[in-house]
Formats: structure tokens, C-alpha cells, sequence
């Protein structure tokens, strides 16, 4: 009866978390409508500079795009071997996933550095300017992500596989899966349209 | 329930994911990933339908992930989950074609005249 | 080296003129003041422990209410600042305030009545009232709610900081428009301050958004459906819905205009493609939902006072709510009616004018409602109602004036003149603020155990009317003459002098009303035994909250109660009252200064980016993240109390309770005098200062 009291208990805290954080997902969602809605309406503010066109390198972004789609594959691989408390299955699962996400990252520094060095700033103008803080601001997302995820294994290897784990898991999935939605728009708006 | 503590805790049974419904879904997506990136650099269509075109395979990539990631709709009911996220597209719709709205029709009037055909057609000004 | 240690903080940055010292001297005073008197009293233990830890939601909304009623006071100031300096100054004299200052004035009066004042006020009685409405213990998340506290208060320190390090603040409105707002128009650090003050709480607003939501939509007693919620938890859902859904966008736009001014982007600049009209259009998206986030709960408030004192049911449930849910969708369709001058054209201007029509409608229906509640009713004129009356006479007329900014021709000539300033302080003041009133009156004997002189409510009810009338009546009609906003100084050939001076007796009465206010709480807490609530019910109402002890137990219910109807109390007292209570285990989360951590690392980041102090800054974000990585992966954040000891608390209630007084007159103005002037000759003849 205390058993079914607590679980009970566990169960409603839970499904108000996941709600919770569902909403603050939203609201990412509604910061990141509004960067694209900035880079819609800055696109052509080149300042005499080369356009997106120009500065992009297509099968770079595809190769990050493929990297990202599949990390969060594994993720979702990750979360049924949690729930079913397979505690090496679920650190295998997101070390792949961890791995995945730092390749994509890693992809992202390269172009942006290549892009500084060639003297295309954040400073010299509006287009690059939303540019790097669009693109940038899904960077720092996935840097946040990479570093629950890390924290989560190590917990993980610590205290062991429990209920309270699997809820940070789920909610650090739906993380994860979310950055990988407004990755296909940036991909999508960003590099692919520069090229219609 | 009481003999097996650990599953009622996480999830519903209907809002876990299922091997089947990640796969399917990855593979969906990685479709209408290849797909769109093909059609640009093959340059096969061009101009206004290419555009359609690969905004059509982001908009049907994102129900794929909600559906299948996210497993969107599945909850039971009072839906709340679908029900911000669909409010939530509609304000994003409203913020993003809202602001390219009126962005760019913050140049009407002061455009050249001969730049400016909207004017042109607004204010029924005949040209010679 | 010193530039890395300390950025572009310097010997200068401390005041050096008589407005930041006095102001300096004044911070520094007030809070020794405040550290010998803890100290003296042994409080410190007891204050962190009870109080600055706490994460029950009637203590953070009491905390709310101390600090919002502060930052009144402080914006207040600024608005007798105004007042003197637009009287004055007229022709040859240039008043007595330089046009930096008082551009710097306006700025941030606007800040803090919209972002601590009202949002503050707002939050506390949301805090307080809607867990105890739902029938509720707590809200969804502890540890966001008292995080999100003290992060506006973090945001209220920094908004005041620029006096003590820097001594300038924004000059640019208190929506820091761009161009103005960027580094070459507003080189100092005033703007950085607006925006990093305006972030921090912000973002604590966002947070408790997303709780307040959570709560409501989760944690309702069984059987109260949706549809059978109160008014006030119906109008903090829409509004916190509407929080969630705009605060982001406000979040990101500071983040641009931040990154214009900290990286040298170039969002909004005049050169390399910036477009300054973008910043226009995002800061009102979110401009025009904050003002109806502040009107919603004030709607609720009166929704539920206009019932109680007029002892009926409000007139349409249904309508209510639609009206509610209208208003707030249709807010998110208007914004562009702020910059109609802009130049977007007839189209644009056209849809968005017929829009800002169009939300009249459901805010008449909220109207009528209200009046149609009243219309047969045993109308009570106690101090709330009369807020409420005085707020349906005052906000109609105003509500008007927005009908005629609306329409784009009559905008053209309106836009930015006296006549918009009186319309906006018309909805926020008879709105927003005279609900903050009804709401602080009517609750105040649930929150502290005993009622508000109705006496003295009574004369400063009718003060801040009269006052209001007299301040801001003179700025509709200078508006139609042509007067513009923000002006430090005008031709005296424009005859505005007089009608100036109208308004600064106006904003005297106002004064003198808000001291009455003062006067009515000290008097209330003299005569608390008298003024005692000791039913827990005082008003006969006829939602949850009144079904509690005045003030209710940390744990606000022993059993949660079962809804069968709308207006659940009345339908619990029509059926004999509350059932005998079965006291059962309850779960409560612990209290936690992580809140307070986390805040103090993000006023450490913000503070270093105000002034370019790049590793300050790093060591604030990760700080704020090791913080919340510790709280999230604490597992034991709750403790139980088990039924014995709830039954023990609840019997001893009962028992102090019955103690309690409960009768005879309460005082008048005059009474208060006479207790002032014996206090202080007392303090002389019986040389009370050795006490201390």
C-alpha cells in the first residue's frame, strides 16, 4: 500500500517534470523562431561582403547534419536500454551518441574558424552577424547537451542505474532530439536555401 | 502494478519509445534529409518550387521526429504536450512571417518609385 | 593587466555627483541599519533558515510583495522627479534637473514599474493565492520558484547598482530603442545595466511562467476541472501561458542588442547592414503581451472581488473565461500598433490597427461581466470593491483613448505625444495597479490574521483617485496641444506651464495617498487584535483559499479538499462546511539556498558584462552551472510530516485562534496622530534610547 502510495507519488512527480520541461523546450523553440526570424530579415545585409553562397560549404554542413540525425538515433536507442535498466547497454548507447555530437561539434568549430580566418566576422556584417549567433547559439546548446550527457554517465558509473536517472536521461533525450529538430531548419534555411 | 515497482514510474506504456518506431523514423528522416540536399546541389529543380520543395521535406522531417523521437500524440489524454507545441507553431509562424512582413514593407514608402511596384500597384499610379 | 582584472571598471565609476552620492549614502545607510537591527535581535539564523531559503510559495510571496514595495517607492521618487522638473521648466527656467538626468529618469521609472513593481506584485499574489485556490500544497517545482525569486531580485539590485559603481544609467526610454540604445549613441554602461537587469529577472520570470503553469495545469484537488477553477487561477494561467510564450523573444532581443554593444555584431546598427527597425518590431512583440501579462491577473482579481461583495456568482463563467482566453491571443496580434509611424504602410498599418480594435471586444465582455455581477447583487463597499469601482471608471476611459490610438490616421497625430503617456499610465495605474490594491486589501487578512483599516483604506483609495484624475487628465489635453513625451523643457509660448503644474498637484495627492497607505498598514498591525481574522473567512468567500486559517500552515491543507462545483467553498459551506479533517502523511520539499546561489553567480556574470570583465564573467556562467548541476543531482529534497504531527499543528491553530480578539472600532486618521505624537513624546520622556 505505501509502495503503491509512493509510486503513485513518483509516478505524478514525474509526469509534471517531463510537462515542465516540455514548456521550457517551447521556449527555446520560441528564442530560436526568433534568431531565424533575424537571419530572414538580415539575409541580403551583406555589406558589400561575399554572400551566403559564396562562404558556404554545402557537403560540410550534410556530413554534420548526417552526424546529428544519427546521434539522435542512438539517443533514442540509449533511452530504451535505460528503461529497461540495462545499465552498460545505456552507457554504450550514449557514449555513441556523445561521440556523434562532439564530431558534429568539432565540424562546426572547423567552419567557423575557417570562415574567421578568411576575415568573415561576426563583425563584419548583419547577415554575418545572425549567421554566427543562430548557428552559434545551436552550438552552445550542443555543448550544454554533450555536458549533461557526460555528467548523467557519471552518475550513472557512480550511483548506479535508478528511476531518478532515467528521468534526467529522458529529459536530456528529449533535449537532444529537439536540438536535432532545429538543426533540420537551420540546415534547411541556412545553407540550403543560400544555394536555391 | 505493486509487483513490479520499477515500470510504473517513468512513462506510460504508450508514450515509450519502441525499437521499431526510432528506426523507422531514423530512416524517414534521413530520406527527407538526402533528399532535398540531392535536388539542391543536382540543381534538378530550381527557383520558387525548389524552395517549396525543401521547406516541404523540413516541415515533414519535423512531424517524422515528433512522432517517432518525441512520440508526439501518443500521451494520454488531457494532450498537453501537443497542444503547446501546436500553439507554439503557430506563434513562431506569427513571429517569423510576422516580422518578414512588416520588414520588408518598411520600405514602401520610401522606395524609389521605380523599385516599388506594390506602390505602384496600391495607389493605382499610372505610368506613362 | 589591469584592464583584464577589472575590465572597464575604474576609480571613476564611483559617484561623484550629488544624485549618486546621495543616492550611494542612502543604500549604505539603509542597510546598516538594517544589519545592526538583525544582529540586535539575533535574526540572522532565523531569517536565512525562515525566510531567504524558504521555498514555500506564501513566504516567496511575501518576499515578493517587501522588495516590489521597495522598488514603488524608488520608482515613485522618479515620478515626483518628473513631475517637479516638467512644472518647472518652462521658458527661461531649465528646472532643476540637466536633460541627461532626466532622460535617465524616465528611463528608469519604466523599468522598474513594469519589470519589479508590477511583475513583482504580480508574482507575490500569484505566489501566495493561486496553491491555495487549486487546493494545492506547493507549486510544481520548489527550487524554481525560489530561484526565480531570487533572480529578479538580483535583477532589482542591479538596476539599482548604477549609483554606487558607474553613475549613469540607460538615457534611451525604458525600452532602450536602437540605434540610441547602441555603443555609439550610449557609450557607457547605462544601457548595459537596463539590459543585464531586465535579463537576470527575465529569465526568473520565464522560470516562474513555466512553473505557475505546471502547477495549474497539474496539481489541481480532485474534481476541480478546468472549468470549475477560480477567476484569478484563470487569469494567471493565460497570463503565464502568455509569459512563457513572449518572455523568450524578449530574451533573445537583449542577447542581440547585448551582442551588438559586448562583440561588436551589427544586429541593430547604422552601418554594415544593421537594421535598427528589426529591434522596433522584436521588443514590441513582446512589449504589447507584457502589458496584458500584467492586466490578466489584475482581471482575475477583480473578478473575484466584484463577487465577493456583491455576493453572487460572477455573471457568466463561460464568457469570463473566453474573454480571459481572447484577450490573450489576440495581444499577440497587435504589437506593431506601437510603432504605427514607422512607415510599414497603409496594408500593415491597416491590419494591425483593425486588430488592436478587435481585442476591445473581449475586454468589454469582461466588462459587462463584471457589471452584470454586481447588477442585484448585496453590494459591500469595503476597501476592495472600491478599488474595483474605481479602476472600472478610470480604465474605460483610458481603454477609449486606446480605441483612438488605434485607428492609424488619429495615431499619426498621437504617437508619442502627452496624450499616449496619459493613456498608458491610465490601463497600468487605474488597471494594473488599483488591482494590486484590491488584491493586497482583500487577501491581506488571509495572509497576516487581521483585516486593513477600512478608515484610512478609505481616504487613500479616494487620494490616488483624485490624485490620478489631477496628474493625468492635464496630460491628455496636452497631448492633444501638441505636447510630446519625454520633454525636460518647453517654449513658454505654449501656455503648457499651468496644466503641468496641474498635473505635479496630482502627483503630490498621490504621494500624499501612498503615505496614507503607509499610515493604514502601521495602523492595521497596532490594531491587530481588533482588525483579527479569526474565521479564516472574513469577506464570506467563496473560493479555497478562504477554507484555510488566516495565515494558513506552511502545508496550507491538512486533507486536500474534493471539488464538486465552481466557487468551491460556497458549494463546501452551502453543504455544512468542511468534512471532519483525516489527517494523513504529507510530503513537503526542503528549503534550499541553491536559489540564492545561482543567483548570485548570474549577478556576477551580468555584472561582468556590463563592465567587459571577460573572466568574471566566465567564472558567473559556470558557477550558475556547477550550482544547478548539485541541485538537480541532489536526490533528497523532501521531508515528511507525519499525521500526528499535522494534527498537532492543526489543534494548536485552533486553539490560538480562539484566542483572538476580533472586535472594536478601528482608528481614524486622526487617532493615528495622537498614537505618533505620544510614541515619540514617550520615546523623549522615558529616554527610551537606552534601550537599544
Amino acid at each position: 500500500m505505501a509502495q503503491n502510495i509512493a509510486s503513485h507519488h513518483e509516478a505524478e512527480a514525474n509526469d509534471r517534470v517531463l510537462f515542465g520541461f516540455w514548456i521550457y523546450l517551447m521556449t527555446d523553440l520560441l528564442m530560436f523562431a526568433v534568431l531565424f526570424a533575424t537571419y530572414a530579415v538580415l539575409r541580403d545585409s551583406t555589406a558589400g561582403g561575399p554572400s551566403d553562397r559564396e562562404l558556404f560549404r554545402l557537403p560540410l554542413a550534410f556530413t554534420g547534419t548526417l552526424l546529428l540525425l544519427t546521434s539522435s538515433f542512438t539517443c533514442g536507442i540509449g533511452m530504451i536500454a535505460a528503461r529497461q535498466y540495462k545499465k552498460f547497454q545505456t552507457l554504450l548507447w550514449f557514449g555513441i551518441t556523445f561521440l556523434l555530437g562532439l564530431a558534429f561539434l568539432t565540424l562546426e568549430v572547423v567552419e567557423f574558424r575557417e570562415l574567421i580566418h578568411e576575415g568573415h566576422t561576426w563583425q563584419s556584417s548583419a547577415w554575418l552577424s545572425s549567421f554566427f549567433s543562430l548557428v552559434g547559439t545551436h552550438g552552445l546548446h550542443i555543448i550544454s547537451g554533450l555536458l549533461w550527457m557526460a555528467v548523467c554517465m557519471v552518475f550513472i558509473v557512480k550511483r548506479g542505474l535508478n528511476s531518478s536517472m532515467i528521468r534526467k536521461l529522458t529529459l536530456l533525450s528529449l533535449f537532444w532530439h529537439f536540438l536535432d529538430i532545429v538543426w533540420i531548419f537551420i540546415f534547411t534555411i541556412v545553407y540550403l536555401m543560400a544555394f536555391v | 502494478m505493486s509487483s513490479e515497482p520499477h515500470n510504473t514510474s517513468t512513462h506510460t506504456e504508450a508514450e515509450r519509445g519502441t525499437l521499431g518506431s526510432y528506426v523507422v523514423g531514423f530512416i524517414l528522416s534521413l530520406l527527407f534529409t538526402v533528399i532535398p540536399y540531392y535536388l539542391v546541389t543536382k540543381k534538378t529543380l530550381s527557383g520558387q518550387a525548389l524552395l517549396i520543395t525543401i521547406i516541404g521535406f523540413a516541415v515533414l522531417q519535423l512531424i517524422i521526429q515528433m512522432v517517432f523521437f518525441l512520440h508526439l500524440g501518443r500521451e494520454p489524454k488531457p494532450r498537453w504536450n501537443l497542444l503547446f507545441f501546436v500553439s507554439t507553431l503557430g506563434i513562431i509562424l506569427i513571429v517569423v512571417l510576422g516580422s518578414l512582413w512588416i520588414m520588408t514593407h518598411l520600405n514602401y514608402n520610401i522606395s524609389p518609385l521605380e523599385m516599388n511596384n506594390e506602390l505602384i500597384k496600391d495607389e493605382g499610379i499610372y505610368r506613362e | 593587466m589591469k584592464e583584464f582584472l577589472l575590465g572597464k571598471l575604474s576609480l571613476k565609476a564611483l559617484p561623484h555627483e550629488w544624485s549618486t552620492i546621495g543616492a550611494t549614502m542612502t543604500f549604505l545607510v539603509g542597510a546598516l541599519v538594517l544589519v545592526l537591527l538583525i544582529t540586535r535581535l539575533k535574526r540572522w539564523k532565523w531569517l536565512w533558515n525562515e525566510w531567504l531559503t524558504s521555498v514555500d510559495p506564501k513566504k516567496i510571496g511575501i518576499m515578493y510583495f517587501i522588495v516590489a514595495t521597495f522598488m514603488l517607492l524608488r520608482g515613485g521618487l522618479d515620478a515626483v522627479m518628473i513631475w517637479l522638473q516638467q512644472a518647472l521648466s518652462s521658458g527661461a527656467s531649465n528646472g532643476y534637473l540637466s536633460a541627461a538626468h532626466f532622460q535617465q529618469i524616465f528611463t528608469a521609472h519604466g523599468n522598474i514599474m513594469v519589470f519589479f513593481v508590477a511583475m513583482g506584485f504580480m508574482f507575490g499574489l500569484i505566489n501566495y493565492v493561486v496553491p491555495l485556490q487549486i487546493g494545492a500544497r506547493d507549486l510544481a517545482s520548489p527550487f524554481l520558484n525560489t530561484l526565480g525569486f531570487w533572480l529578479y531580485v538580483a535583477g532589482a539590485i542591479m538596476i539599482n547598482l548604477f549609483f554606487v559603481l558607474g553613475g549613469e544609467y540607460a538615457a534611451t526610454g525604458w525600452l532602450a530603442v536602437a540605434p540610441l540604445s547602441g555603443t555609439q549613441f550610449s557609450p557607457g554602461v547605462g544601457v548595459d545595466y537596463l539590459i543585464w537587469s531586465l535579463q537576470i529577472s527575465g529569465i526568473g520570470t520565464t522560470l516562474g511562467g513555466i512553473n505557475f503553469v505546471m502547477t495549474i495545469l497539474k496539481m489541481r484537488a480532485p474534481g476541480m476541472t478546468l472549468r470549475k477553477m477560480p477567476m484569478f487561477t484563470w487569469a494567471s494561467l493565460c497570463s503565464m501561458v502568455m509569459v512563457v510564450t513572449v518572455f523568450p523573444i524578449l530574451t533573445v532581443t537583449l542577447f542581440l542588442l547585448f551582442f551588438d554593444r559586448y562583440l561588436g555584431m551589427h544586429f541593430f546598427t547604422t552601418d554594415l547592414g544593421g537594421n535598427a527597425m528589426m529591434y522596433t518590431n522584436l521588443i514590441w512583440m513582446w512589449g504589447h503581451p507584457e502589458v496584458y501579462i500584467l492586466m490578466l491577473p489584475a482581471f482575475g482579481i477583480y473578478s473575484e472581488v466584484v463577487s465577493t461583495f456583491s455576493g453572487k456568482r460572477i455573471a457568466s463563467y463561460t464568457s469570463q473565461v473566453l474573454g480571459m482566453i481572447g484577450v490573450s491571443t489576440l495581444a499577440l496580434l497587435v504589437w506593431l500598433h506601437h510603432f504605427f509611424t514607422m512607415g510599414a504602410g497603409a496594408n500593415v498599418n491597416a491590419f494591425f490597427g483593425i486588430m488592436t480594435t478587435v481585442i476591445a471586444i473581449p475586454t468589454a465582455v469582461l466588462v459587462f461581466n463584471w457589471i452584470a455581477t454586481m447588477y442585484k447583487g448585496r453590494i459591500r463597499f469595503k476597501t476592495p470593491m472600491l478599488w474595483f469601482l474605481g479602476f472600472i471608471s478610470v480604465f474605460s476611459f483610458g481603454g477609449l483613448a486606446g480605441l483612438l490610438l488605434a485607428v492609424p490616421p488619429a495615431n499619426f497625430q498621437l504617437h508619442n505625444s502627452l496624450f499616449l503617456v496619459a493613456h498608458f499610465h491610465t490601463m497600468v495605474i487605474g488597471g494594473v495597479l488599483f488591482g494590486i490594491f484590491a488584491g493586497i486589501t482583500y487577501w491581506f487578512p488571509k495572509v497576516t490574521g487581521f483585516k486593513l483599516n477600512e478608515r484610512i483604506g478609505r481616504y487613500a483609495f479616494w487620494g490616488w483617485i483624485i490624485g490620478f484624475c489631477m496628474a493625468f487628465i492635464p496630460l491628455y489635453v496636452l497631448g492633444f496641444m501638441g505636447a510630446t513625451r519625454r520633454l525636460d523643457h518647453y517654449d513658454s509660448s505654449t501656455g503648457w506651464q499651468p496644466l503641468f503644474i496641474l498635473a505635479l498637484i496630482g502627483g503630490i495627492i498621490i504621494s500624499v495617498a501612498v503615505v496614507l497607505q503607509i499610515i493604514q498598514i502601521i495602523a492595521s498591525v497596532i490594531q491587530k487584535r481588533q482588525l483579527a481574522d479569526t474565521t479564516g473567512d472574513p469577506w464570506y468567500g467563496r473560493t479555497l483559499e478562504w477554507a484555510t486559517p488566516s495565515p494558513p500552515p506552511f502545508y496550507n491543507f491538512a486533507t486536500i479538499p474534493t471539488v464538486t462545483a465552481r466557487d468551491a467553498y460556497w458549494e463546501i459551506k452551502r453543504h455544512g462546511g468542511l468534512p471532519k479533517p483525516k489527517y494523513e502523511d504529507i510530503h513537503m520539499p526542503k528549503n534550499t539556498a541553491y536559489g540564492i546561489y545561482v543567483s548570485a553567480f548570474a549577478f556576477l556574470a551580468g555584472f561582468a558584462f556590463v563592465w567587459h570583465i571577460n573572466w568574471l564573467a566566465i567564472v558567473g556562467i559556470i558557477g550558475a552551472i556547477v550550482c544547478v548541476i548539485i541541485r538537480t543531482f541532489d536526490e533528497h529534497v523532501e521531508y515528511t510530516i507525519t499525521a500526528d504531527e499535522v494534527e498537532k499543528i492543526e489543534s494548536k491553530m485552533r486553539k490560538k485562534n480562539l484566542a483572538a480578539d476580533g472586535q472594536g472600532e478601528e482608528m481614524g486618521l486622526w487617532d493615528f496622530v495622537k498614537i505618533v505624537i505620544t510614541f515619540i513624546a514617550d520615546i523623549f520622556r522615558k529616554k527610551l534610547w537606552r534601550r537599544i
